[in-house]
This record gives C-alpha cells, sequence and structure tokens, in this order.
C-alpha cells in the first residue's frame, strides 16, 4: 500500500501532469499575449505561392504530351459514348442481365431488371452509358497502373515503404486538390475528369496487388525455390497465380472507386452523364433531378459491384438456379446480344431510335413537390434536431462551454460558481484515475476538460502541439509524435490553421454521432440476428454509394448549410460504426460469456463488464474507420456550405487557385495520415495490454 | 517396422553439416562472433545472445546423412529443426559453418549452382503440402520438369508416372482445393520425386494429416523408400514418428543436436533426462532389436529359438511368454552370434514403462 501511495508522486506521475498545467499556462497566457491565442499573420509562409510557382514552370513543359494524351483520350471516349448510345437499350438490359445471371444466379438477374427498368423509366438512359463509357475507359488505366505500382513495391522492397506512403497520400488527398493541375493540364471537360477518376482509382488496386504478392505462403515462395525457379519463373509461375484472388478484389474495388468519383469528376468537366446530372440537380436546387439520378448511380455501382465480385469469386457453389457455362461463353453471348442490337438498329433506324430516346416517364415535379411537402409537414421535428445538435454537440466543441452555455440555450450561464463546479468535477475524475495508478489518464482528463472549456478554435495553438504531441508519445513513441508535431506545424505555418481547426470539429461532433447512433445499432444487431440481417443490405448499399450521393438527403431536410454538410458526413460514416461494433461484440467467444452466465452476470453486466471491453480493439478500429471515413467526405460536404478545409479547397478550384488546393490537401491528408496512426497505435495498445508499461 | 537393418555398416556421407549456426537478429555475424568464446555454456551463450537482440536458432549443428538412410530430425516446435532442414538446403542462408552435399560446399555455391542442384538433386515435401492452387494435379506434379524447360509431352508423361507411383491415378485433372489431405500430400510427394532426386528433404510432411491418413502415409513412405532407396533427411515433432521410420535420429533443443543415434542406441542410452523425457511414449520393445542388445552366447547353451537380429524385441517376447529362457540371435549368414535372455527382456520392458 505504501509503495502504491509513492507510485502517486513518482517523477512520471508528475512529468504527466505537466501537461495540464502547460496547457493551463498557455491558456492564461493567450489572454495576455495575442500571438499564443492565435498564430500571427505574418509568421506563416507563402506555402501556397511557392507550390503555384513550381506548378507555372512544370505545367508548360508537359503540356504538349497531356494535350495528346488528352486528344487520344477525346477520341476513345467519344467513339465510346456513340457506341453505348447508339446500342438499343434491350440489347443492352439483356445482355447485363445474362452476365448478371451467371454472377449472382437468380436474385442479381432480378436485380439487373430492376436497376435498368429504373434507369429506362427515370429518363437516364443516354446519360447512364455516357457515365458507363467513362468508367470502362478509367478502370483499364487505373488497373495498368495499380498492377505496376503494386508490383514494383513488391520487387523493390527500398521503395515499399516510400510507395505505400504514396498510396496513403493517394487515397486521403481530396480529389478537389487535383482537379484544379489537371484542368491545366488537360483542359476544361470531360477528359480531365476522366484523368482524375483514373487516378483516384489507381491506390485500392495497387494495395490489393501489393498486399496479394506479399502475402502468398511462404511454403510456395520455397517450393519455387526448391524446384530451382529463376526469380522471373517464380515471380510468373508462382507468385502472380497465387496473388490472382486479391487482384480480382483488387479490379473490383477500382472500380467501385471510379464510380465513386464520376460525379466529383463532373465539376469539371461539362459532360452529360450521370455525374453531371446529380451535380447540376444540387446546384439548381433540383432536388427532385438529383434524387433520382442519384438512385441511377446507386444502381448503377450496386450492380457493377455484385457482377464483378461474382464473376472473379470463380467457382463458388450458389443456391438456386445457376448457370452451368464458364464465364467466357457468357461474356461472348452477352456480346452477341449486343452486336445484334447494333444490327437491328443499323436495319430499321427509325423503329428503334424511337425506342432509345427514352423520356423518363417519371414527373420530376411531383417528386419535388413530394419532398417538400414532407419537410414542410415535419419541419419542426427536423429543425428541433438541427437546433439540438447544434446547441449541444457543434457550438460547446466550437466555442468551448465558455462560449456555448447561454441562459437561452442551456437555461443557465457559466457563472463563477458553475465554472468552479466544472473544476471540481474535472478535478476529482482526474484524481479518480490517478488514485488508480494512471496519472496518464488524470492528465488526460485534465487536459479534455481545458480543451472542452475553451473550445477548439479558441484553444491556443501552442497548447494543441503540446497536447496531440504528447498523445502521440503516449500511444506510439517520439517518432511519431515528431512526425504529428512537424504536421500541426505545417497548418500553422502555412496559414490553415483555423480551418484545419474547424475541419477537426467537424469530425469530431460527425465521429461522436456515428459512435452514438451507430454504436447502438451495432450493439443491438449484435444480439439480434434480425435486425443484422436488416441491416446487412443498408450498410453494403450505403457503402457502395459514391459520396457526393449522401448530400442529397441532406440538403433534402436541411437546406445548405454547415448542419446538412454534418448530416452527410455522419451518414457516410456510420456504416463502419455499425460493422466493427457489431463484428467486435460477435467475435468475443461463446464460452467467455457462458461464463460469465455461470457466474450471474445479468445480460447487461454481461455486456458492459465482459463483451465491450473484450472488444475493445474492434471498437477502437471502427472508430477509426470512422474517422477516416468522414474525414475523406469532408471536401465533398464543403460543396453544400461548411467552414473548413475542403471549403479552402472548394474555394480554390472556384479561383483556380492550384497552390491554395494543393496546400489545403496536404493539411488534409496530414490530419488523416496522423489521426489513422494515433488510432490504430491505440487500438493495438488495447489489444497487448501487456505493454502499457 | 524400420525398412532396413540397422546394423552399422559403414556408408558413404552424402550429405553433411559442420558446426552450422543460423543467427536472427540484426548483426547476426557480429553477435556470433562476440558470443563465441562461450560456446561451451550453452545458457549463457543464449542469454548473452538474447541480449544483444539474437536469437539462434540453429546453434552449432554438425551431422552426416549416409547414402539410402533416413535421417530424422526431432524436436518440439521452436527446436530449429525446420530452420536447420531449410539451412541444408539454403532455403535459408546460415550464419556460419559448413554444408557438404558429395563433398561440395553449398555454402560455396553459386546462385546458378543453387538452381543447378535443386532442379536436378533435390526434392521437398512441405507441411502444408506446398501445392500451387492454380494448377492442377497433374501439373502440379509436372511443375519442377517445366521449370527445367522440360517440353510438354515429355514432362506430362514422367508427372503420370509419379502419379501412378502414388496411387493417384485418375485424379490428373483435379485442383488441389478437390483432393482430401492425404490426396494433397500425396501430390506432394509425387512432385518431389519427379525429378528424381539424390537426396530427398521433408518437413514435417504428414502433421498436418489426421492419425489416422498419418499411419497410412507412413506405410505408405516406407513402401516407397524399399523402392527408391533415396538419402532422405526427414523433420518431426512426432516421437513416435520418429522412431518408427528412423534408420538415425537428432533430436534437438534449442537449436542444437541433444542426442544422435539409431533409435534403439537412443532408447537404451537416453543422453540426458529431457531425452529420457521423450522416450516415455516410445514402445521401447518396438524399437530395440536383437542384435541391439544381445550378449555373447554363453557356452554349452544351445538354445531352443533362434531369431534373426533385425528382429525388434517385441517378436521375441512371445517366445519368452512361452517359457523359453533364452533365444538365440544370428546373424545375416544364419550363424548363432549371441543370445538373449528372458530376464533381460523383461527388465527392458520395466525400464520403458518408467
Amino acid at each position: 500500500m505504501k509503495s502504491h501511495i509513492a507510485n502517486l508522486f513518482s517523477p512520471a506521475a508528475i512529468r504527466a501532469l505537466a501537461v495540464p498545467g502547460a496547457i493551463l499556462l498557455c491558456v492564461v497566457a493567450g489572454a495576455k499575449w495575442n500571438w499564443i491565442a492565435q498564430f500571427p499573420d505574418d509568421w506563416t509562409l507563402p506555402v501556397a505561392a511557392g507550390i503555384n510557382v513550381i506548378l507555372n514552370s512544370i505545367i508548360p513543359n508537359i503540356l504538349p504530351l497531356t494535350s495528346t494524351v488528352s486528344h487520344a483520350l477525346g477520341t476513345m471516349l467519344g467513339s465510346l459514348v456513340a457506341t453505348l448510345q447508339f446500342l438499343p437499350w434491350p440489347a443492352v438490359v439483356l445482355a447485363v442481365m445474362l452476365i448478371g445471371f451467371k454472377a449472382g444466379g437468380l436474385r442479381l438477374l432480378a436485380l439487373c431488371l430492376c436497376a435498368l427498368s429504373y434507369i429506362v423509366l427515370a429518363g437516364f438512359w443516354r446519360q447512364s452509358m455516357a457515365t458507363l463509357s467513362l468508367v470502362i475507359l478509367a478502370v483499364p488505366i487505373s488497373v495498368l497502373g495499380g498492377f505496376l505500382l503494386g508490383l514494383g513495391a513488391f520487387l523493390l522492397p527500398w521503395v515499399r515503404r516510400p510507395i505505400e506512403l504514396l498510396f496513403d497520400f493517394m487515397q486521403t488527398f481530396p480529389a478537389f486538390a487535383y482537379l484544379i493541375p489537371l484542368l491545366l493540364l488537360f483542359g476544361f471537360g470531360p477528359i480531365a475528369g476522366l484523368v482524375a477518376t483514373a487516378i483516384y482509382a489507381i491506390p485500392p488496386m495497387a494495395r490489393c496487388m501489393l498486399s496479394g504478392l506479399t502475402q502468398v505462403p511462404r511454403e510456395l515462395v520455397e517450393v519455387g525455390d526448391m524446384t530451382g525457379c529463376t526469380p522471373l519463373q517464380r515471380l510468373l509461375w508462382v507468385e502472380l497465380p497465387s496473388a490472382k484472388p486479391m487482384m480480382m478484389i483488387g479490379i473490383n474495388q477500382t472500380t467501385m472507386a471510379a464510380l465513386s468519383m464520376v460525379i466529383t469528376a463532373s465539376i469539371i468537366g461539362g459532360f452529360d452523364d450521370i455525374g453531371w446530372a446529380v451535380l447540376s440537380g444540387l446546384r439548381q436546387a433540383d432536388l427532385g433531378k438529383s434524387l433520382l439520378s442519384g438512385l441511377v448511380i446507386v444502381l448503377i455501382s450496386i450492380i457493377t459491384d455484385r457482377i464483378t465480385a461474382g464473376i472473379f469469386a470463380g467457382r463458388r457453389a450458389q443456391n438456386g438456379w445457376h448457370m452451368r457455362w464458364g464465364t467466357a461463353p457468357v461474356l461472348l453471348a452477352a456480346a452477341a446480344i449486343l452486336g445484334m442490337g447494333a444490327l437491328s438498329r443499323w436495319a430499321a433506324p427509325d423503329l428503334v431510335q424511337g425506342l432509345n430516346e427514352t423520356r423518363g416517364v417519371i414527373d420530376l415535379s411531383v417528386v419535388n413537390s413530394a419532398v417538400l411537402g414532407f419537410v414542410g409537414r415535419y419541419g419542426h421535428i427536423l429543425d428541433a434536431l438541427k437546433s439540438g445538435i447544434l446547441y449541444y454537440l457543434v457550438l460547446p466543441l466550437r466555442l468551448g462551454l465558455s462560449g456555448a452555455v447561454l441562459p437561452t440555450t442551456w437555461g443557465f450561464a457559466m457563472t463563477p460558481p458553475v465554472t468552479a463546479f466544472y473544476a471540481a468535477v474535472a478535478l476529482l475524475l482526474a484524481i479518480r484515475q490517478w488514485a488508480k495508478g494512471n496519472p496518464g489518464g488524470a492528465a488526460g482528463t485534465l487536459s479534455l476538460a481545458i480543451l472542452l472549456f475553451i473550445g477548439l478554435v479558441g484553444f491556443p495553438w501552442p497548447a494543441a502541439i503540446l497536447l496531440v504531441m504528447w498523445c502521440a508519445l503516449r500511444v506510439s513513441g517520439p517518432k511519431f509524435a515528431f512526425f504529428a508535431g512537424a504536421s500541426l506545424g505545417f497548418a500553422l505555418l502555412s496559414g490553415l490553421w483555423i480551418p484545419f481547426v474547424k475541419s477537426l470539429y467537424l469530425v469530431g461532433v460527425s465521429v461522436a454521432l456515428c459512435a452514438l447512433v451507430g454504436g447502438l445499432l451495432g450493439m443491438l444487431a449484435a444480439h439480434n440476428s434480425w435486425l443484422s440481417a436488416g441491416l446487412r443490405p443498408i450498410n453494403d448499399a450505403l457503402q457502395t454509394m459514391p459520396q457526393f450521393v449522401f448530400l442529397i438527403p441532406a440538403l433534402m431536410f436541411f437546406k445548405v448549410g454547415e448542419f446538412a454538410g454534418l448530416i452527410a458526413i455522419s451518414l457516410y460514416a456510420i456504416v463502419p460504426a455499425i460493422r466493427y461494433t457489431e463484428a467486435g461484440l460477435r467475435a468475443v467467444p461463446a464460452t467467455i460469456l457462458e461464463t460469465a452466465r455461470q457466474l450471474g452476470c445479468t445480460p447487461a453486466q454481461s455486456n458492459l463488464l465482459v463483451q465491450v471491453p473484450l472488444a475493445r480493439p474492434a471498437l477502437l478500429l471502427g472508430l477509426n474507420q470512422t474517422v477516416m471515413a468522414a474525414i475523406t467526405m469532408l471536401p465533398i460536404a464543403a460543396t453544400v456550405g461548411t467552414a473548413e478545409l475542403g471549403q479552402q479547397i472548394y474555394i480554390s478550384l472556384g479561383k483556380a487557385d492550384a497552390g491554395l488546393g494543393i496546400t489545403a490537401g496536404i493539411v488534409f491528408c496530414l490530419t488523416a495520415i496522423n489521426l489513422d496512426r494515433m488510432l490504430r497505435a491505440a487500438a493495438e495498445r488495447c489489444a497487448t495490454p501487456d505493454q502499457d508499461k | 517396422m524400420s525398412s532396413a537393418p540397422s546394423l552399422a555398416s559403414p556408408r558413404q556421407v552424402k550429405l553433411a553439416c559442420r558446426d552450422l549456426w543460423k543467427l536472427y537478429g540484426a548483426r547476426p555475424r557480429d553477435a556470433m562472433a562476440a558470443a563465441m568464446p562461450l560456446v561451451e555454456d550453452k545458457d549463457r551463450l543464449r542469454s548473452e545472445l538474447a541480449g544483444s537482440g539474437h536469437v539462434a536458432a540453429v546453434a552449432g549443428a554438425s551431422l552426416e546423412v549416409h547414402e539410402a538412410e533416413i535421417f530424422v530430425l526431432m524436436g518440439l516446435s521452436g527446436s530449429g529443426k525446420s530452420t536447420l532442414l531449410r539451412c541444408l538446403t539454403r532455403l535459408i542462408e546460415p550464419t556460419s559453418g559448413k554444408v557438404l552435399l558429395d563433398g561440395e560446399d553449398l555454402l560455396a555455391a553459386s546462385r546458378h549452382r543453387m538452381v543447378e542442384l535443386r532442379r536436378h538433386a533435390m526434392g521437398m515435401v512441405f507441411q502444408n503440402f506446398g501445392l500451387l492452387p492454380h494448377l492442377t494435379v497433374l501439373d502440379n506434379v509436372a511443375f519442377p520438369l517445366r521449370v527445367q524447360g522440360i517440353e510438354a509431352s515429355k514432362r506430362y508423361a514422367r508427372a503420370r508416372e509419379m502419379i501412378e507411383l502414388v496411387g493417384l491415378r485418375g485424379l490428373e485433372g483435379h485442383f488441389p482445393s478437390q483432393l482430401s489431405g492425404g490426396q494433397q500430400q500425396r501430390v506432394g510427394i509425387a512432385r518431389s520425386l519427379a525429378v528424381g532426386p539424390q537426396i530427398w528433404f521433408l518437413d514435417e510432411p504428414f502433421s498436418a494429416l489426421d492419425p489416422l491418413i498419418r499411419r497410412q502415409m507412413q506405410d505408405e513412405f516406407i513402401r516407397l523408400q524399399k523402392m527408391l532407396r533415396k538419402t532422405i533427411v526427414f523433420v518431426t515433432h512426432d516421437v513416435q514418428e520418429a522412431f518408427r521410420l528412423a534408420d538415425r535420429i537428432a533430436i534437438m533443443r534449442h537449436g542444437s543436436i541433444v542426442q544422435m543415434g539409431t533409435p534403439a542406441e537412443i532408447a537404451l542410452a537416453p543422453a540426458n533426462a529431457y531425452i529420457a523425457e521423450f522416450l516415455r511414449d516410445i514402445p521401447t520393445l518396438r524399437v530395440i532389436k536383437a542384435a541391439d542388445v544381445m550378449r555373447p552366447l554363453a557356452a554349452d547353451t544351445s538354445p531352443a529359438h533362434v531369431v534373426s537380429g533385425s528382429a525388434v524385441l517385441e517378436e521375441i517376447v512371445p517366445l519368452v511368454l512361452n517359457g523359453t529362457p533364452l533365444v538365440g540371435v544370428q546373424d545375416e549368414a544364419g550363424a548363432i552370434v549371441g543370445q538373449v535372455t528372458a530376464a533381460e527382456i523383461a527388465e527392458l520392458a520395466r525400464q520403458g514403462r518408467d
């Protein structure tokens, strides 16, 4: 007991408490010296301008090359669009249904039929074919690029780390930010969009390729060596064939990434496709149009996903009706159907052409008025939800309790007695942690209390750097702490500190919402197979939807503004919260639950004392995925009026200021990479508690 | 029972290694040099190496494998037996030592020479079969020949021969995923034999199989070896398997060879308590042969029963139980060279139970 008390005042404990102390000092000093509270403008460096100078010197030199590429791609795209739009839709529908039947049996056939009928009936056939052309051209480029990158990273281990870092950057770097340089290189139009789509879709293929190759069982590599393979023989005959299933997954994911990018790409390319239809619907506040066209792209995504996944999964036992033919004959048959369609259109142009010019039978104005009517009738509920989240979640994080707690909203003000009470509660919680021998926890509690009181926007920057570096040091080590500190330094020096902080709180709020709602749903689904089965297709659909689509319902119900962005982000980011919670809780071994029941735990006790602690690593990984999803959604949410880094990127797009966009993009990536590493490290620490000391 | 009598006749050494070391860690060669003075005290050596962040997976192993002999490397998991096997084939590069195949130092061989040797002189069977999932049985067995660039008709003919040999005729067109574990390992065996290797490495070939199938595969292995007379290095963690198959056994612990000898030599004189502990699972009477324990024939006795020197004691037990006090032992030429008494057998049986 005595040593326990001595531990409380060990040097480590004292050192840990230095952190909240220093933060408090910064806050107090910030009141006196403004440069501590706010990073002075004259200290910032002209990063964006510098990037612009570099770009301006590079772009003219490679312009001849890119304009040739642009021309070639333009010709290909034009003829592909013309071909696809020339084909009569019944032939295409039949061909797709045949392939769907091969890939997923009767169920997928029915799904294809419904989806394609909807596209025809809603009047988006032409646009769909244009979008399909874009994807058909972009995917092979991405697959080839990903294949080569992944192979290169595998063959040259010393470049593997940098290439993996490059993948991280490519995946988190907001597409908006590289649209401008692409615009400068390829000109305004669908080709810049095509290239943007291709670039965006490379990393999934490259990652799958690399992991497929590195995960070839050691034994198979040894078989290659023991039979006397040369390195090339081993690669061609052992490693690449073994990595094939992963490559197939890569192609599927790349296709999905390309599809999810088409709306974003249409921002820089006025091209009569679905992406453009969704975007212009959003811009014109024509909700009916964006809703209907958004549904089209969702359906295209879902059937593309199911078909590619089904075809690549190969010989898998399917229940019910299924096709005995191999994949190649089915594809040939589909091609034959398309050929016959084309021939029939040549033979009888007038008859078939009339069919192809589908007008759509769904009346947009009816959809619009239905939506408006709904919003009008339930407006008060939506408003209550909006103001609730705004007053109790958004504002406290932005302005701190000191700024957000007002008599009009909270019913009381932060008078000195209330503040003292708040401080006392925080202190008590901290002391409890300390008494448990966890000075780090105590320091964390106190720091968090100060942060909540001040709010993210007003938090002094030296304190923020200190806090982040300390967290990074604790979860991972000095190297990472240095990296995290340097990242914050870049945000400060580039003058993007305030947008960066606003991004953080937006992510924070939406992650909190997702964790609450998604965590609850996941928990219920873990205990209720019926709910679980019901949630699965919804989650699948949400995950295959292009990010832009999430803006539509948010806009429908909450109008333009930060709140609509928040809702869109949360809708997009909730799936991992649900999935990981359910999977983590379900993965707790039945024997342990049985033990808990035998020991006399009530269901609630078994839940809180056994399941949740055991599932903690999975829950933290789910949190990580949720945070990542929220971050990648930020720039898209910016189009409906949030004020954060995404907005900076969006503004840069409007001003064609490539430097600003790229700078904001880098801050963005750094934020994502740091948060990712921090949460992963935390999850790993959770999984191996022995290394705590 | 063991395939060949172990009445040790000096045979030619096919494969040997001398003072072979494999260290894992940041700077294995430096750590090796620093730790060499401690080589006599294994425990201190280990802690010294651990101090610099190194582990000796193989610690000074020396052995000789004779022509046409089944040499078993046995040890628990982590004892370094698989690493030693891979050092012998240079799948893993040893830190120091020598590996000699027919007197040629493999560690000095060029990359080209190693490819040559692996293509023609070595065959290997893997614990998890190591079959290429995208190839049929026929293509898997023909794979080593394809690597050599042998034309299709020739390699398929040879592969069919091998498939026939392991009793898988009719399954040539199947994929590995369609076969049972035992069948898959037969494919692995057929593939390793396809090039007609001089030396055959088997790395825990039957460990991933069910006990019943494992026994069948052991019988199959014995049958094949009777036909083929290969030089074999066989790795296993299964004591019974080791004593059942081996001509000679090397028992490994912490990367070193603790004892090496014929099954009977080990069973009769375990080097230490660790090995004695292993032997508790071994039916001693089934391992020891009459020639291993016979004494010179006492004068003026003429044994009522005579057995061959390669007969295991278990075969003599029924005679002894019938009241025969001693049994004569004859050599291959038929001359009676020694005797085994009932009392001696009873004593050995008692020791085996302790």
